[in-house]
Order: structure tokens, then C-alpha cells, then sequence
């Protein structure tokens, strides 16, 4: 197992709340940003340019945490931009999980050919510069939300094959492998049944990271303009815009980085502490 | 009444991958030099030698958990060397093995419950959670253990359930490879006890794989000798004990200190 998904033996239920909590405004900001955004994300108001946010003089109660350059709602754009981070997480998240996940557990179970095929791939993909190629993809295929998705699935699958592969050959080693087999168990139904829910818990801390990369991933992207069209909200193109003002208005850029901060720190910490509560071995 | 598991010049070798080259196939370490051997119905038998002899590689051999290189494996009239899968599969309740560490042959993430009953549930077996249950009272452990998971147990409990797997099946035959080594003296009376028991009130043919020579003249009706992979001799319990004729047996039994022979455990 990787040093780094090992989880703190200390389970500390304050960890699951707060990381819990923040997802959950996340995802229900995300899912409901429409509906209870206070301005429309792109109307602009030249007359109220950078606007404070409500705790300093000459703020709007209109606009909590004030208005950018162009007089746009900042809360507003804060919570579509939201929407386009969280179906880049799940979406990216869960398709590089389950591709990665499947590819690692046949090269680390069957080994043989089947290994020396997978793992060559992995090696040659890993030898390209992640950043670099997602930009190329994303310049090749076209900008937009699908297109930042599809990026991150073909770059990042190898995060799981990796680790996953690994796992997968640690459980295989283990005499429950074989007591299965004693038991009369066929090959796969060992692998679905008895390995799988011994690598869930390394499959479950790699997606939560995951699901934090895939956000900073689209930001990055979004601040180089490679993301959805500028006109939507994104936290990297909130960050981008607001790297020009900063000295008028660094409300602009601070609000989505510590967004970006907190969803992506929260994923990671949701992650491991769902196994610290869960795991009946780590319980 | 022929043998229940009958052995003939069983060969195996393991690849050796230091001296794998590059390209091509490693070359292959004998380390089963044609082995013969019959255990006959409800019989214990003993297998004992110095480590790395081959008592692992011959147990797992004749469960076909290896492929051997040479000769046959005939159980209960059956010529099982060449079965495929599925008919192996078939036939898998009715040889079963109990393992030298409970810790690693336990799925860490299934309950008791689920462990002793996958064996039968995997054929389908309506009845498996009850079976599973009365399999784990009659190793002595009480029934709210069902719901607990394999680490929660101290190790000679583990070990009980490790031989609740193996009898939830009611198999013919067991291999039990070093089962009492990783636990502590009075676990490991317990242990062999309750084994022997069941065993013994079953007719089920035991092969008993150990270093422990004392262990093994108490609870064993024969005793197979190996050294380098042969079969140095092999003769009943009290012969072998009481007038060993090769050397290296001798050998065997001088360097270990016996207590008395009607010492129980
Ligand atoms: N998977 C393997 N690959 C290669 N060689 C192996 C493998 N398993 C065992 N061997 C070798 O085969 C020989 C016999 O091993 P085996 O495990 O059968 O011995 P053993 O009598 O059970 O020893 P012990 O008392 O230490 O358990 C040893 O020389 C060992 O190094
Ligand atoms: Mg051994």
C-alpha cells in the first residue's frame, strides 16, 4: 500500500463531520445554484464595479461578498462555478476510478501477459508530463466541459492502476486467496468477492483524491482558458480574472481559492475518515 | 479397503526466478523427489521433517493447490492429477485444509458468519448460515461471535474457526499444515484436542503436517518421515517411535527432548 493512503490510526469523528459538511454544502450549492444564486452569474453592473465584501465599508447588501471588475456577483459566480467543479469531480472522478480500478485488479490478480500488457501502458503514460498533456488534449479536442473530463480520465486512470495493481497482488499473496480456491471458489468470483472488499478501502482514499485533483485539474485548465467558454462561471477563471485586479479587489481571487482549498482538503479527509468509520478492520 | 488417498511417485518442482533468463522459462527446482505414500480411511497420519524438507509442497500437492510435475493423485478411487477446474471444483468440500496462520487464511473483512458459511454457500447451499453456525458451537465458540470479525479473536479462537471452515463441509479429508505452531502452549492443547476430537468422532482422515515430534506420537496413528523431499521412512506411531531404522530418524528423535508418552498434552 502506498505510505500516503495509509490512514492516521486515530479516528477522529470531527474529521468526518466537517469534511462531511463542507461536501455536503458543496454538492447542494452545486446542485441547487440556479435556484438560489441572489444574481444572475453574468449580468454585469458597470455601476457597481468591485464591491467589498459585507464586512467592509461601502459594501451592498445585495452582494455579500461583493461584485468583480465588471460588476458581476461574485457569490453568485462562486456558486456556478460550483456546479462545474462538482461534475468535474464526480463524473472525471468516478469514470478514472473505475477504469483505472478495473485494469489494476486484472494485471495484479491474473499477472502473466495480461500484467506485462497493462503495466508497459502505465509506465509509458506515466513518462508524459500530466499538465502539459491535458493542455495538448484539451488544445487537440476542443475546449468545454466534456472535453476537461475526458482529459482527466485519460491522464490520470494510472493513479489507480497503480496503486490498485499493487493492492491487488499484497491480498492475492494472502492464504485467504487460497482458502477460497480450498473452498471450491472460481478465479473470478475470488477476485470479485473475497480480494475486492480488501482493496476497496485503498480504491476509496485514491478516488477521494482523485475527486480533489479533478478540481484542481479543470481550475488549472479554466485559469489557462482550456476549460468551459469564459462566459461560465468557473473557480479557475474566477482566480484568473482576479490575478488582474488583485490590488483593486483580491475578493475576487480569494473567495475561489478557498473554495478550491476546502473542497479539495475535504475530499481528501472525507475519504479517510469514512474508512476510519467504517472499515471493520480499522474500526 | 483401499487407501482413501493414494500417492504415486509424486514429483514437483517450483520455477526458480533467480535464474530466470530474460526471455524463455526459469528452470525448476525439484523439491518432491517421487514421492509414495497411502492413507487409509479415518487414519492420522504425521508428517514430520526439518523445515524446507517439502511437508507444505506435498500437502498443498495433494490437495492440487500445485500442479505436480510427475505421478498421480488418486483420492477415494478417483484420479484427481489431471481433473480440470470445474470438475476439481466439484470435489474441493470433500478435501479441505486447515492453515498454519488463521491471520492470513481469514478474510480480515468478512465475519465469522460469512467465513465459515462460503464454502457451502458458494454450492448453494440453503442451509449454509445455519450449518455456519453449528460448525462454530461445536468448535467452542459461543454463538455471538457470529457477527465478529476475524481480528476481534484472540489467536487460538481463530485458529477454532480456521477448523470450523474445513468441518463445515464435512470433508473426508483434511490437511492441516503447522496449525498449532503460531500459538502458545495451552492454546495449542486446545487446539489439537478439539481437532482430534472431531476428527476422531467423524472418521474424517487427517494429514498432519508438524515439526513437533511430540505432538505428533500423541495424536498421530502413523508418522511419514521427510528429508530433501523423500520419504525417509515412514511406519506406524509406536515403531517409528520405538524402533527407528534409518538414521536420519534417529537422528530426529535424539534431538528433541519427548516428555513421557502418556503425558495428555
Ligand atoms: N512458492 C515457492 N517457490 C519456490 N520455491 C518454493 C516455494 N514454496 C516452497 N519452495 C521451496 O520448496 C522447498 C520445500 O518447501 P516447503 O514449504 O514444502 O517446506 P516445509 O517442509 O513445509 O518447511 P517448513 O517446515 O519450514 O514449513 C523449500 O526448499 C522451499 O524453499
Ligand atoms: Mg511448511
Amino acid at each position: 500500500m502506498d505510505e500516503a493512503l495509509r490512514t492516521s490510526p486515530r479516528a477522529t469523528p470531527w474529521r468526518l463531520w466537517l469534511s462531511g459538511g463542507w461536501l455536503t454544502l458543496f454538492f447542494g450549492v452545486a446542485l441547487l445554484a440556479p435556484w438560489i444564486a441572489p444574481h444572475d452569474p453574468l449580468y454585469q453592473d458597470l455601476f457597481l464595479q468591485r464591491l467589498p465584501p459585507f464586512w467592509i465599508d461601502g459594501a451592498e447588501t445585495g452582494h455579500p461578498l461583493g461584485t468583480d471588475s465588471l460588476g458581476r456577483d461574485v457569490a453568485s459566480r462562486l456558486m456556478h462555478g460550483a456546479s462545474v467543479a462538482a461534475t468535474v469531480a464526480l463524473i472525471a472522478g468516478l469514470a478514472t476510478c473505475l477504469l483505472g480500478s478495473v485494469l489494476g485488479l486484472l494485471a495484479g490478480f491474473y499477472r502473466g501477459w495480461v500484467d506485462q500488457v497493462i503495466s508497459r501502458i502505465v509506465d509509458i503514460w506515466m513518462s508524459f508530463p500530466p499538465v502539459l498533456f491535458a493542455i495538448l488534449l484539451v488544445a487537440v479536442i476542443g475546449t468545454g466541459l466534456t472535453s476537461v473530463i475526458v482529459a482527466i480520465i485519460v491522464i490520470d486512470w494510472t493513479r489507480f492502476t497503480r496503486v490498485v495493481r499493487a493492492e491487488t497482488m499484497a491480498q492475492a499473496r494472502m492464504d485467504y486467496t487460497e482458502a477460497a480456491h480450498v473452498a471450491g471458489m472460481s478465479r473470478f468470483a475470488t477476485l470479485m468477492r473475497e480480494i475486492l472488499p480488501n482493496v476497496a478501502p485503498v480504491i476509496l482514499s485514491v478516488l477521494t483524491l482523485q475527486m480533489g485533483i479533478a478540481i484542481v485539474v479543470e481550475a488549472i485548465l479554466s485559469f489557462v482558458n482550456l476549460s468551459v467558454s469564459t462566459d461560465d462561471p468557473t473557480w479557475g477563471g474566477m482566480i484568473a480574472e482576479g490575478r488582474v485586479s488583485i490590488h483593486q479587489a483580491w475578493w475576487v481571487l480569494i473567495f475561489p481559492m478557498i473554495a478550491l482549498f476546502l473542497t479539495v482538503l475535504s475530499f481528501t479527509q472525507f475519504g479517510d475518515a469514512l474508512r476510519n468509520r467504517f472499515d471493520p478492520v480499522l474500526r | 479397503m483401499s487407501a482413501l488417498v493414494d500417492i504415486r511417485d509424486l514429483v514437483v518442482s517450483y520455477p526458480d526466478m533467480a535464474r530466470k533468463p530474460l526471455l524463455g522459462a526459469a528452470p525448476r527446482n525439484t523439491v518432491l523427489h517421487g514421492i509414495t505414500l497411502a492413507v487409509g480411511r479415518g487414519q492420522i497420519i504425521g508428517i514430520v521433517g526439518e523445515s524446507g524438507s517439502g511437508k507444505s509442497t506435498l500437502g498443498r500437492a495433494i490437495l492440487r493447490l500445485i500442479e505436480p510435475d510427475q505421478g498421480q493423485i488418486v483420492f477415494d478411487g478417483t484420479d484427481i492429477t489431471h481433473l480440470d477446474d470445474r470438475a476439481l471444483r466439484a470435489l474441493r468440500p470433500r478435501f479441505q485444509m486447515i492453515f498454519q496462520d488463521p491471520m492470513s487464511s481469514l478474510n480480515p473483512r468478512q465475519t465469522l458468519h460469512r467465513l465459515i458459511a462460503t464454502p457451502l454457500a458458494i454450492r448453494g447451499d440453503t442451509q449454509a448460515m445455519d450449518k455456519a453456525a453449528n460448525a462454530l458451537d461445536r468448535v467452542g465458540l459461543p454463538s455471538r461471535f457470529l457477527a465478529r470479525y476475524p481480528h476481534e479473536l484472540s489467536g487460538g479462537q481463530r485458529q477454532r474457526v480456521g477448523i470450523a471452515r474445513a468441518i463445515v463441509q464435512s470433508p473426508d479429508f483434511i490437511v492441516a499444515d503447522e496449525i498449532a505452531s503460531g500459538l502458545d502452549v495451552s492454546s495449542q492443547a486446545v487446539v489439537l484436542t478439539l481437532l482430534q476430537d472431531i476428527v476422531r468422532e467423524t472418521g474424517t482422515t487427517l494429514a498432519f503436517i508438524s515439526h513437533d515430534l511430540s505432538v505428533v506420537r500423541r495424536l498421530c496413528d502413523s508418522v511419514v518421515v521427510m528429508a530433501g523431499g523423500k520419504i525417509v521412512e515412514a511406519a506406524r506411531t509406536t515403531t517409528l517411535f520405538n524402533t527407528p531404522q534409518s538414521g536420519y530418524t534417529r537422528k530426529l528423535l535424539e534431538a528433541i527432548p519427548l516428555p513421557e508418552p502418556d503425558q495428555v498434552w
